[in-house]
This record gives C-alpha cells, sequence and structure tokens, in this order.
C-alpha cells in the first residue's frame, strides 16, 4: 500500500502555542540560533490577553522584572502597550514593590506579533498540533490535525486553555478555548497515549461591558503613577512618561449577593456541570459570595481593555452564571444599572498535566527533548506562563546545544520558586505566583533582578554585550559606594547635630559612619547626602541599590545565611532515575513519594510533602555509604 | 541542617556522678569561649590546642554555674569529625540543664535525635557496615522523640501553643493578603493593633517559659497519684516528698479545689503528683465521692502510691483501693510502722500483687527503697524514659525562646518603622519555633491560611 504523502519539514525547536509562554519560549530559541517553528490555532491571537487587561501585580511584576534580566520579551512589549502604570505597595518595604500595568491589549497582541514576525530563525504557523513523536523515549517530532509531519530535536508545548477546552455559562457550554477561538481536541490523548498524567482545570474571566453605558459619577477613579517606571531595564525612563487613561472602582452589595444566592442552582459550579478544579485567589464572583458570606460587598474594578475599544473589563466580577442573571447582578452596581454586556462572563475548563513530571529543567522526565510552559504546567497567569515559557525556550535550545540546562533555584528569582513549586509541591488548582511564597524575598526584590539575573541571561546568549557590561559596572558600582560609605566617619560637630535635629532624628554621642546614618529610619542615602563631601556623581538605579543595601542590611545579611544553608542542600544531587524501595529504612510513604516525584537534591527532596526530616537523614546516610562504594571501585 | 552547632547532654541523666555536655559542630569551639572561664587568666578555648583538657568554671554572666573540665578535639580528629567540645561538669539533672540551656543560648541548637552518630558516619568516621545500624537508631530514636515529646506535653499546653499558632498565622496572613492585593487590603494602623497582638503573646509565651523553668512545662512527667484511705499518711507522703527536694517544687493550685498536684524530681526522675485530697479533706461527706474522684485520678495515672495505715484493720476503703490498682502500676506503702502494726506485710503483698515498702512518712523511713522502687520501674527500658524527659523539656524550652525572641523583633521592627513585610519574616519564625514543640512543620500553611480568611483577588 502507498504511504500517505504529507507535507514533511525540519527544524530544530517546535513550540506549540503562540500564548505568553509560547511566544518566549520561541524567541528564546530563534535567538539563541535555533531554527524554531511556532505553532498557534490562530496568528491573530498571539500574545493574546484572554483575561485581564493588565501586566504585573504583586509578584508577577516581579516575574516580568525577571523574565526581562534573562533576555526575555514581556517586559519590553508591556512598556510599548501599557495605558496606565502603577507601582503597588510604596508605603511597604522594597521587596513587595511591585510594577502593573494596564495594557491596550490589541496593542500588546500586535506589538509582540511584530516583533516574533522579525525575528531571525523564527517561523509562525497557524496549525493545530495533534500528536507527538516520540522513539524510544526521545521527541522526534509534531504531526499536525492535517496530517503534516514537523521533524524536530526539541519541542515545547505552550498549550494553555486550548487542550479540550469548554467554555460554560449557565446551561450554555461551547467546545471552544477562549473568546471562542479553536480548541485544541487531539493532542491530549497523544499525551496520554505517551503515559502522561493529565489535570482538569477550571478558571474565568467576567464580562466585558461597554463603556458608553456606565455612570462613571457613582465610581473612583483610580489613576496612574505620575512619574511611570517601565518594566524593562533597557526601557528609556523618559519613553514612558505618556498620558494615561484611568480605572474604576466600584462595589457589589447586598442585592447583588441576593441575586447570586437565589440564583446559585443555575450556576454550573454549585450544580456540578463543573469538573476541573478552580483557582482559590481568582475566585467567582458567586464563590465569593457564597465563601465570604459576612462580607457585605466587594471591590470591582472597571479597566478599560484599550485606547480603540469601548469594552471595559469589570475586575473582580468574574461568573459562569447563566446571561441573564449575569445583566441582573451587574445592573445592581453603582454606576452599572443600565449597563451593556459586550461579552459575557464564563468559565473555562481545560487538560493540563500533573507538573511533577518535569524537571526544574521543565523538560519531561519520561521524553527527553520534550519541554512544556505556562498553564500547559497547571499554573495561571500572564507572567507565570511568560516565565515558564522563557525557561523552557532556553532549556530546549541548550539541551539541542548540549549544554546543561538553565535552572533557576529559590533563592535566585521568583521563577525559581515558581517552577520548584510546580515541579516539587502537590498541585490542585491553578498555581498563581505571590509574593508570600518566596521565602528570600528580601533578596529577590524587583529593583534587582537585573543583578540577580542578567549574567545567566548573557551566559544563554539572550543579552548584549553592552548590558552586561552595565550590569557589571553597577554592581561593581554599589559595592565601591557602600564600601565608602562605611568608612566615611562623621563627628558629632554642631553642623551635623542640627542636621539630625532638622529630620528628627537623634544626636550623635559619639563618632560613626555615614552607612550607618542611613539606617535610621527617618533618614536615607539622599537625605544624608548633604554631610557626604566626597559623595560621586551615580545613576538612580546604583543611588536605589546602595540605599537598599545599607537601610535594610542586618535582614539582608540574615537571609543570605539562610540562603547559604539552603544551598548546602541544593548541591547534594540525587539520580534523577534512583528506585527508593532500594533503601531499606525509610518510611513508605516516603518510598512512594519520591518515586512520584525523583528530586533532583536533597534539597528538593526535603520540601516533598510526606517526606521527613528523619527520611532526610537516612537518605543522606545511604548517599554517604553508596558514595564510598563508589569511591572503592574507581 | 547538617553543618550547624549541635548539643546536647551526652550521659544518662542521673543525680549522681560526671555529666556531659557535648557540642559539635563549625561554632563548638567559640560557643565554648562564651561560657567558659578558665582558671588560667584569659586563656581562651579557641587558642589552645586540639585534643587538651582545661580546668575552669562555666558562667552565666558573672554567675558562676559549675565547676568543670573541658575537652576541646578539634576535627576532623574528633567523634564526629567536627569540632567538639565536651564540657565535664559535676552531674546532677538540674546542673546539666542548665549547663545545655546556657550552650543553646550562645549559639548551638539541640540535636536531633542520633545526631552526633548520623554526623561521625556522615563526615566519614564510621565504618560502613554500620550505615544500616546508623539508619536504624535514626528510626527508632526519632520515632520515640516524636512520641515523647508530644506525650509529654500536657493537652492544656498543646492547646495553647497552637492557639498561639493560630494568632500568628493569622496575623501574617492578613500582612500577606494585604501585600498580594493592596487596593484591597490596607494596612493603615495595622502596626499599632499588631503591636498589641505582640505584647499579648509575648506575655503569654514568657509565662510558658518561666514555668518551663520549673518543670510545670512538662505537666505529666510520670503521674503519680496518692491514693489511701483518711488518716492513712498520705499528706505526710507528699509533703516528705516535696520537702525532699524543695528547690524546684511548685504547688499548682489545682483545677478544682479539692486536688493538689506536685512536681517534683526524685532523684533525677520527674514526677507529677497528684494527690487525692478529695479523701483528705471530705470524711464529714459520703466516702463514696471521694473515691469515687480517686478512681478517676488513678485512671489516668502511670504510678500509684497507695498508702496503708499499718496502725489499722484494712476496711471496705482499702478493698476497693486494692481492686482500683489491680491492672496499675503501683507501689504499696505500709505507713506508719513507728506505731505497732495490726497488718501482716505478706498478707498486704498477696492481696494487692504489689511490692509492698514498709514506710514511716514521720521518721522518712522507707525513704529510699521508695526511690530505688520508681527507679526500678522506669528506669529500666532501653529508651531511658527519663533522658529524653529532661531533653525534651529543654528543646521546649529553646524552641520558646526562640519564638519569644522572634516576636520581640517583630516589635523592634514597629518601634523602628520597618514596612510590614518585614513583620511577616520574623512572624512566620515564631510559629514555626513553636511547631516544632508540638511537632508541626510549616508547610503550606500560610497560603492556605491567606486562602481562607481573605477573599483574594479579582
Amino acid at each position: 500500500m502507498e504511504k500517505k504523502r504529507v507535507l514533511e519539514e525540519s527544524y530544530d525547536v517546535a513550540v506549540v502555542g503562540a500564548g505568553h509562554a509560547g511566544c518566549e519560549a520561541a524567541l528564546a530559541a530563534a535567538r539563541m540560533g535555533l531554527e524554531t517553528i511556532m505553532f498557534t490555532v490562530s496568528v491573530d491571537s498571539i500574545a493574546l490577553m484572554p483575561c485581564n487587561p493588565n501586566i504585573g501585580g504583586s509578584s508577577k511584576g516581579h516575574l516580568v522584572r525577571e523574565i526581562d534580566a534573562l533576555g526575555g520579551e514581556m517586559g519590553k512589549n508591556i512598556d510599548k502597550t501599557f495605558i496606565q502604570s502603577k507601582m503597588l505597595n510604596q508605603s511597604k518595604g522594597p521587596a513587595v514593590h511591585s510594577l502593573r500595568a494596564q495594557a491596550d491589549k490589541q496593542d500588546y497582541t500586535r506589538q509582540m506579533r511584530f516583533v516574533l514576525e522579525n525575528t531571525d530563525h523564527l517561523t509562525i504557523r497557524q496549525a493545530e498540533v495533534s500528536e507527538l513523536v516520540v522513539e524510544e523515549g526521545i521527541l522526534k517530532g509534531v504531526k499536525t490535525y492535517s496530517g503534516a509531519v514537523y521533524h524536530c530535536k526539541a519541542a515545547v508545548l505552550c498549550t494553555g486553555t486550548y487542550l479540550r477546552a469548554r467554555c460554560i455559562f449557565g446551561d450554555v457550554s461551547n467546545n471552544t478555548g477562549p473568546n471562542g477561538l479553536q480548541a485544541a481536541n487531539h493532542l491530549t490523548d497523544s499525551l496520554k497515549a505517551l503515559g502522561i498524567e493529565m489535570l482538569r482545570f477550571k478558571t474565568g474571566t467576567p464580562a466585558r461591558v461597554d463603556r458608553r453605558s456606565i455612570d462613571f459619577s457613582k465610581m473612583e477613579e483610580q489613576l496612574g503613577d505620575p512619574r511611570v517606571v517601565p518594566f524593562s531595564f533597557s526601557t528609556d525612563p523618559e519613553s514612558v512618561q505618556k498620558k494615561q487613561v484611568s480605572c474604576w472602582l466600584t462595589y457589589t452589595n447586598e442585592e447583588t449577593h441576593k441575586i447570586i444566592r437565589d440564583n446559585l442552582d443555575r450556576s454550573p459550579l454549585f450544580s456540578g456541570v463543573i469538573e476541573g478544579t478552580g483557582p482559590r485567589y481568582c475566585p467567582s464572583i458567586e464563590d465569593k459570595v457564597v465563601k465570604f458570606a459576612d462580607k457585605d460587598r466587594h471591590q470591582i474594578f472597571v479597566e478599560p481593555e484599550g485606547l480603540y475599544t469601548n469594552e471595559m473589563y469589570l475586575a473582580g466580577m468574574s461568573s459562569s452564571l447563566p446571561e441573564d442573571v449575569q445583566y441582573a447582578m451587574y445592573q445592581t452596581v453603582p454606576g452599572l444599572e443600565h449597563v451593556k454586556i459586550v461579552r459575557n462572563a464564563y468559565a473555562i475548563e481545560y487538560d493540563c498535566i500533573n507538573p511533577r513530571q518535569l524537571k526544574a529543567s521543565l523538560e519531561f522526565k519520561k521524553i527527553r527533548g520534550l519541554f512544556s510552559g505556562g498553564q500547559f504546567n497547571g499554573s495561571s497567569g500572564y507572567e507565570e506562563a511568560a516565565a515558564q515559557g522563557l525557561i523552557a525556550g532556553i532549556n530546549a535550545a541548550r539541551y539541542i546545544q548540549g549544554k546543561e540546562p538553565v535552572v533557576l533555584d529559590r533563592s535566585q528569582a521568583y521563577i525559581g520558586v515558581l517552577i520548584d513549586d510546580l515541579v516539587t509541591k502537590e498541585n490542585r488548582e491553578p498555581y498563581r505566583m505571590m509574593t508570600s511564597r518566596a521565602e528570600y524575598r528580601l533578596l529577590l526584590r524587583q529593583d534587582n533582578a537585573d543583578i540577580r539575573l542578567t549574567a545567566i541571561g548573557y551566559e544563554a546568549g539572550l543579552v548584549s554585550d553592552e548590558r552586561m557590561s552595565y550590569v557589571n559596572w553597577k554592581i561593581e558600582a554599589i559595592d565601591q559606594e557602600v564600601e565608602r560609605l562605611k568608612k566615611t566617619k562623621i563627628g558629632g560637630n554642631e553642623g551635623i547635630q542640627a542636621f539630625l535635629r532638622e529630620h528628627h532624628s537623634a544626636e550623635l554621642k559619639s563618632g560613626t559612619s555615614l552607612a550607618e546614618l542611613i539606617k535610621r529610619p527617618e533618614l536615607d542615602y539622599e537625605t544624608v547626602k548633604v554631610l557626604d563631601e566626597s559623595r560621586p556623581q551615580l545613576p538612580p538605579d546604583v543611588c536605589e541599590q546602595v540605599n537598599i543595601n545599607l537601610k535594610y542590611e542586618g535582614y539582608i545579611k540574615r537571609q543570605q545565611q539562610q540562603v547559604a544553608q539552603f544551598k548546602k542542600m541544593e548541591e547534594r544531587k540525587l539520580d534523577q532515575e534512583f528506585d527508593y524501595t532500594k533503601i531499606s529504612g525509610l518510611r513508605k510513604e516516603a518510598v512512594q513519594k519520591l518515586n512520584l516525584y525523583k528530586p533532583a537534591s536533597i534539597g528538593q527532596a526535603s520540601r516533598i510533602s510526606g517526606v521527613s526530616p528523619a527520611d532526610i537523614s537516612v537518605l543522606l546516610v545511604y548517599m554517604e555509604q553508596s558514595r564510598h562504594h563508589h569511591g572503592d571501585k574507581k | 541542617m547538617y553543618h550547624d552547632t549541635i548539643a546536647a547532654i551526652g550521659t544518662a541523666m542521673t543525680q549522681s556522678g560526671i555529666g556531659i555536655i557535648r557540642i559539635s559542630g563549625d561554632e563548638a569551639v567559640a560557643v565554648g569561649d562564651r561560657i567558659f572561664r578558665s582558671k588560667k587568666k584569659g586563656k581562651q578555648l579557641s587558642q589552645v590546642k586540639s585534643h587538651t583538657i582545661h580546668y575552669g568554671h562555666i558562667v552565666d554572666g558573672d554567675q558562676v554555674v559549675d565547676e568543670v573540665l573541658v575537652s576541646v578535639m578539634k576535627g576532623p580528629h574528633s567523634y564526629t569529625a567536627e569540632d567538639v567540645v565536651e564540657i565535664n561538669c559535676h552531674g546532677g539533672v538540674l546542673v546539666m540543664k542548665r549547663i545545655l540551656e546556657l550552650v543553646l543560648r550562645n549559639g548551638a541548637r539541640p540535636a536531633e535525635a542520633g545526631e552526633f552518630t548520623k554526623r561521625a558516619f556522615l563526615n566519614g568516621r564510621m565504618d560502613l557496615s554500620q550505615a544500616e545500624a546508623v539508619i536504624d537508631l535514626i528510626n527508632s530514636k526519632n520515632d520515640f522523640a516524636m512520641k515523647s515529646a508530644v506525650r509529654q506535653l500536657s493537652g492544656k499546653l498543646s492547646k495553647k501553643i497552637r492557639q498561639l499558632r493560630e494568632k500568628i498565622l493569622y496575623e501574617t496572613a492578613f500582612i500577606e493578603s494585604a501585600l498580594d492585593d493592596p487596593e484591597h487590603y490596607s494596612t493603615e494602623g495595622y502596626s499599632q493593633k499588631l503591636s498589641e497582638v505582640m505584647d499579648e503573646l509575648l506575655l503569654e509565651i514568657k509565662m510558658m517559659i518561666s514555668s518551663a523553668d520549673n518543670g510545670r512545662m512538662l505537666s505529666e512527667g510520670i503521674r503519680t497519684v496518692i491514693l489511701g484511705k483518711p488518716n492513712a499518711g498520705k499528706s505526710s507522703l507528699l509533703n516528705l516528698l516535696v520537702g525532699e527536694d524543695r528547690a524546684i517544687v511548685t504547688e499548682i493550685a489545682g483545677t478544682t479545689r479539692d486536688t493538689l498536684e506536685e512536681q517534683i524530681l526524685l532523684d533525677g526522675i520527674g514526677l507529677h503528683i497528684v494527690d487525692t485530697a478529695g479523701i483528705r479533706d471530705t470524711e464529714d461527706m459520703v466516702e463514696k465521692i471521694g473515691v469515687g474522684k480517686a478512681v478517676q485520678q488513678a485512671e489516668e495515672a502511670d504510678l500509684i502510691l497507695y498508702v496503708v495505715d499499718s496502725s489499722v484493720e484494712l476496711d471496705e476503703n482499702d478493698r476497693q483501693i486494692i481492686d482500683m490498682i489491680q491492672d496499675k502500676r503501683a507501689i504499696v506503702l505500709l505507713n506508719k510502722s513507728d506505731l505497732e502494726s495490726v497488718i501482716d506485710n505478706d498478707m498486704l503483698c498477696r492481696l494487692t500483687n504489689k511490692r509492698v515498702i514498709i514506710f514511716s512518712a514521720k521518721e522518712s523511713y522507707g525513704l529510699t527503697e521508695l526511690k530505688h522502687a520508681i527507679q526500678d520501674m522506669f528506669d529500666h527500658s532501653e529508651l531511658n524514659f527519663n533522658d529524653e524527659w529532661c531533653l525534651t523539656s529543654v528543646r521546649h524550652k529553646q524552641a520558646l525562646c526562640n519564638a519569644c525572641e522572634s516576636l520581640e523583633m517583630v516589635k523592634q521592627s514597629i518601634e523602628d518603622g520597618m514596612p510590614e513585610d518585614f513583620y511577616s519574616i520574623d512572624l512566620m519564625n515564631a510559629y514555626e519555633q513553636l511547631g516544632m514543640i508540638i511537632g508541626e512543620a510549616v508547610e503550606d500553611d500560610l497560603v492556605d491560611e491567606i486562602f481562607s480568611q481573605f477573599c483574594m483577588g479579582k
């Protein structure tokens, strides 16, 4: 029988999906010089923002900064397309300052597409990937639904919420991806056939409404910051000072809640129609009303979707109630009495993987050359997706280059925390980054992401020489300035005492250093300038680091000590193919968990729930024993 | 985890002989220097040769704790292959405990069960064939330590610790919610409120620490109930036992007005004595009520001391008591041996099936035999009940002190006008330390608390 003739092509890397993960993965691989093809079900939906119209926010802003430092695109793209920007938590410590920008969604998509289309070694292809070609545990290529075969050495799966996607509101359910886009209905079967364990997650989005039907006089206006800080370290700060649009704040009330309660039986969430597990941090309004019954109101932020549309996003009101109920509840809200819905709120269910099947490099433990990122890995959010996409793309390329993967640990980056949590912890809901998840957050600030990560991006080939040498200079300049301030002694002369009185600061009893003065809560690097005769001229980003390093020195040192301990455990590597039933003395539960997760290090093993400190001791003893045995052989 | 400096008592915790406190790790010598004053002025342990012994005092500030010999063994030529300092003191449970506490306050942490051996092995100081034995040791010691740690904590105290932890977690979750969703949760005026919460928590923890000092922390010890009919000499026995170790006796006002509870150390064995005062004080009332209470106490007891008045015949009360103690660990004290006895020793022994000691509370006769009897009962098991008992109390206390220190730092941060996110660091440290006492780790508690208490996200 004659073999069916099909289209065949060869690439180095195939990226499946063109959302925020797919874009970063494809750009990284192509920029690293690998021939890359990116598949999407619709070229018009590249870098689509199907839910909220913003990038960043608490801890997510950190991720964007880190992506930028590593040479990713998200920060640059939002700097080009934002329409409002805020630095959140400015009254709190520097570790939790976080940028958040409202995007012009269309513009965001268009600009990203422009970058992708003009990147060398990158091909964009509209097609649904339906099958993976794997031979002897090694990824060899992907097939599309039309039958075409794309041979490749590595693939990155970034299918987002599209796998067997189903959108639901009330008793209406459509087998489509977000915004009515075509779902990918075939790849799941191929993954299952390869022995990959799948989960089903759910998320939701609120309605989009017509700006002209809103009475803003009943809402509180939310302005952007007067001075905008860019996301990207390479964006000129002057270039982002532009006219911004407003968001608006209003609230639900008892009447809204009553309508919701009266119609709960019509909610697919509560009637059991939705099987997927939803995220706790981003509950639907019906969830909030049920779970926090004592709250008499909930916030609604009304946010523009872009400059050239009247659609407004109702943040805080995601729902899967029937459309008549949606109308009724929205119309109880001050300012929304006459609201017109453009797009209904809906819940979406989709297939994703249990991420414990991945290594920290985001490569599948079972299939060499197969990587994945984004919501496919059980996360949620644009920023979380982009961060994983970038790492998966870099590591797919490095796998082909024959280099060690880039693995960030929990002490290096929020990205490290994100990936470690995904691959190490029991994941029961779409995972969202939170600042409380980062135990070393004082070191992982958004302001020092460049210092932490530029060298890693540079080594991978994603950062220019110019950027790298600036960051190297910056690190040096900070160190020197901190040293100088520690050495600059000042005595208690009248001029200094007067200065201190003026700043409501205790007068000096004996001599001290400028560094010590900066540590006082009421003073900082800027204010003590007048006492500092030999201060060099330094750029603002250096001054900021000097100030933070000195002001929080005690806390920073404590965290650095904790990190030193942490690193020792991370450096004790474990064989990821090892069969833990071989170790007698481990408790049953520990054996089972260790075999399930196959941790890469003692440190990772200790974070698996169900593995006790005593089990870790047993592991250490076992390792020591086998190390000696190996030593004997040599 | 395995490079820091650890300490433990290296000898059995008995009243007599020499006690050794062993310190191992990078900081061992520095810790030693902080508390050791050599007889030779100015001699520092950091400057002495390895494998030498030095005479001097252990001091707590200006106060001399004990006269000691301190040996210094530098790694890798020591038991653990790390720097090791051993303090040879005069022994005695109190002194050993006090020195250990001092060592812990000065930079070491309490060793885990089997940890010295584990380190010795990991540092290549032991034969590889011993690996299995080391694993067994870690497991058995660990199981035992966990069990005894939890068992030794009274229900009331572990409940208290859970409450403290809940409060700490709630406050941390509030701060974290406000950081994650700043447009929703405002922290305005919050530091003042938190400072008050800190004061409350600190007060409670400090009270627990001071009760840990006099042994009340471990309310259980060996739960010992004194039984006997009116006038058999129960109070005299109690007074006698209490008088033996007056220094650390504390009187706990009973939860009910008619029981009296005492903590004592009898030759290093901790006893939690419950006098069934109901019988003593309610002679006019129906005897059965008193006996009923005694029954309840007796059922919960680890040890019963049954006091029999040898000068009067056994009666119905005695027979009830004898029934009651049949399945229990009990010692019979044939009291008032100074008076003429009407009860036959052997007969009593057959009747009760227990060890009978001829006793006179009035003349302190038989006390030594009683001590030996108790020691025989509780000190013979392979894993020394009493060592664990004492060490656990030190660990608990250390954890409380650490929690206290962390909460003090929260207060300091508030006073210094530090931003709220800095509070979380120390709050979670305190949470973790308190968790160690009741054997609970941190895991994902914080994230769960945030989602369950605060309505998050858009």
